[in-house]
């Protein structure tokens, strides 16, 4: 693990010398997160976002273990218990609308985390397992994000747990028993509150677990950089400590104003009011929807609209989990050796493409199903595909990429308008 | 021997009382007693494992008393051709509508063969009460209740039931004609008990 110049870890102190030699708990961290870990000099703040993440899981276990000391999963009272958090419970308001409004940083932090991999190729060899593991977490966040959007026990909980259970009622054959059985019984109700709350409070530990694996595959390669030129030898690289600690707490800092500022000027900016309604198994809300981060993949839900071979809504639910499941085959579908955008003239044109062609199906999504809203998503939904089935594979094989630099050192210093070993640096 | 086994055995004996003298050679068994040991160990235990995983499992199935929820009992007699009522069934929503005469003529002048799920409207209700039709009020789709059960609500193009969440929408029959939903609003079990009681489930 890690370059050969990695500083080693001496502690002085007979105490923590003696704690080496016992559980050198202290070493794995500063092989980690401290200087023992090289990191290529030149990273931006977009390598800020995976600490944010980690952070903002941090913020999610705290609000929520505190929360779940008020909260009662029972589908008679679980509404009542979440306004007497907000009314009753001491800064209850502010526990409850930190873990909500936590919930969208979490996911809107791991989005431009997800997007500077695909920027930078960071899913590329030697980093094909680090990008795998990101998916899986990213899978984990999304099963805990819903069943945590179930637990006020409001119409949008209810009626968002009916819809997304009712995905598995597409499954041919055992497709009802299956809906049935991840219920507890034929429609939304006290079992399927309990378990979700049971559920909710222990992935976000499979989540912390999967991080642990996350970093481990990451620090065996080390990290990806702008350039995404390998590190070549020790003048490329910075000890993690104090330089990324100090260039990351800028982005902790950038993370809270942020963070702050919708708990305390707007808590229910990315929230429904109809979600201040008590549950009601015989009325649904007019205007369905769920969360923002959900949008995109809710509008590949809704693009099918007749049969093909299977029913609508089996394709629906195909495509919209196919369309995170692509993900973990992406590594072997971009077949170019050069990682980051900033060389791939052509590859850097689509991605723009596809990052609005997923804000057209955000905003679908959300809109009601008219004649020109279905076919405004299935048109983004076809390109969505497109994008990684057809055009990355085409692109990645025929597009001529830019000179990369020698080396990180050199792109860094022509940068910074110093003498440059090599002109290809410059070319481009 | 049997004299032998009439002693206790001592450190003083090569071979222990009762045991064959001639040695045993693993290498020319094959399997060998290790490996049958080895196999029938962890199948024991595998054996045991799945046994255990069946009631973790089946606990996630309705519990006793949602199933006991399973039948209801309903009094259909204030119900006015044209109007509907939502009733709850298993904690789902119920739909009981008493057609009107051109409802019904509109649900037969349908071409069976041209339905997504093709059903006629005496299929879907019983024999001699056509104009009751009783269905879930879940949308086959993804599990929203549809609109047109309630007065002034929406009954849609077809002048059934319109669901709100994604667009299907069902005829005067709860036939599917338009929209994602796969098949006809579900019609449960139920039986007449009377002209105005129905059983349903």
């Amino acid at each position: 693990m890690s370059f050969p110049w990695a500083k080693h870890y001496e502690p002085k102190q007979p105490l923590m010398r003696w704690m080496d030699e016992k559980l050198p708990l202290p070493r794995l961290v500063y092989n980690a997160i401290g200087a023992g870990y090289p990191v290529p000099r030149n990273l931006n703040y977009f390598w800020n976002f995976g600490v944010l993440a980690g952070l903002a899981l941090v913020v999610q276990i705290v609000t929520g273990i505190v929360l779940a000391m008020h909260y009662a999963a029972n589908a008679g009272v679980a509404f009542g218990s979440v306004e007497s958090i907000m009314r009753d419970v001491n800064a209850g308001w502010f526990l409850r609308y930190a873990h909500a409004n936590g919930a969208s940083m979490f996911l809107a932090v791991v989005y431009i985390h997800i997007g500077r991999g695909l920027y930078y190729g960071s899913y590329k060899a030697p980093r094909e397992m680090v990008w795998l593991l990101g998916v899986v977490i990213f899978l984990l966040m999304m099963a805990t994000a819903f069943m945590g959007y179930v637990l006020p026990w409001g119409q949008m909980s209810f009626w968002g747990a009916q819809v997304i259970t009712g995905f598995f009622s597409a499954i041919p054959l055992v497709g009802e028993t299956v809906r049935v059985w991840l219920l507890g019984g034929f429609a939304p109700d006290n079992a399927a509150l309990n378990r979700f709350f049971s559920l909710h409070y222990l992935l976000p530990f499979v989540i912390a677990g999967v991080i642990i694996l996350h970093i481990w595959a990451l620090h065996i390669p080390g990290s990806n950089n702008p350039t995404g030129v390998d590190v070549k030898g020790e003048q490329d690289t910075v000890p993690f400590h104090p330089y990324y600690t100090a260039k990351d707490g800028v982005g902790v800092a950038a993370f809270f104003l942020i963070f702050a500022a919708l708990i305390f000027f707007s808590p229910n900016l990315l929230g429904h009011p109809d979600n201040y309604i008590e549950a009601n198994p015989l009325s649904t809300p007019a205007h369905i929807v769920p969360e923002w981060y959900f949008l995109p993949f809710y509008a590949i839900l809704k693009s099918f609209t007749a049969d093909f071979l299977l029913p609508a809504k089996l394709w629906g639910v195909l495509a919209m989990f196919g369309s995170i499941l692509l993900l973990f085959f992406l590594p072997w579908l971009d077949s170019s050796p050069v990682r980051s955008a900033n060389y791939r003239p052509t590859y850097r044109w689509f991605l723009l493409v596809l990052l609005l062609d997923v804000i057209v199906l955000g905003y679908v999504g959300g809109a009601e199903a008219t004649a020109r809203n279905v076919m405004l998503g299935q048109i983004a939904s076809a390109y969505y595909f497109a994008h990684f089935l057809i055009i990355l594979p085409i692109v990645s094989a025929s597009e001529r990429p830019r000179p990369l630099p020698n080396s990180i050192t050199e792109a860094v210093l022509a940068k910074h308008g110093g003498t440059s070993p090599a002109k290809t640096a410059m070319a481009g | 021997m049997l004299e032998g086994l009439t002693r206790m055995a001592t450190m003083d004996d090569n071979i222990p009382l009762g045991e064959n003298p001639a040695p045993y050679h693993e290498e020319a068994h094959d399997p060998r007693r290790r490996d049958f040991i080895n196999i029938a160990a962890v199948s024991f235990a595998g054996v045991g494992a799945l046994a255990i995983v069946l009631p973790l499992v089946n606990q996630m199935n309705p519990s006793a008393d949602v199933l006991a929820l399973s039948t209801t009992e309903l009094d259909i007699s204030k119900i006015e051709p044209g109007q509907a009522v939502k009733a709850s069934f298993r904690k789902q929503p119920l739909f009981v509508r008493n057609l009107t005469p051109a409802e019904i003529a509109a649900a037969d002048a349908v071409d069976v063969g041209s339905l997504r799920d093709p059903q006629t409207l005496e299929e879907r209700t019983k024999a001699g009460k056509k104009n009751w039709l009783i269905t879930l009020g879940v949308c086959t789709h993804l599990g929203c209740v549809p609109l047109g059960a309630g007065e002034g609500e929406n009954k849609g193009p077809f002048g059934g039931y319109f669901c709100p969440c994604h667009g299907s929408a069902y005829d005067t029959a709860g036939r599917i004609r338009q929209g994602p939903a796969p098949t006809n609003l579900h019609v449960p079990d139920y039986t007449f008990n009377s002209d105005t009681v129905v059983t349903v489930g």
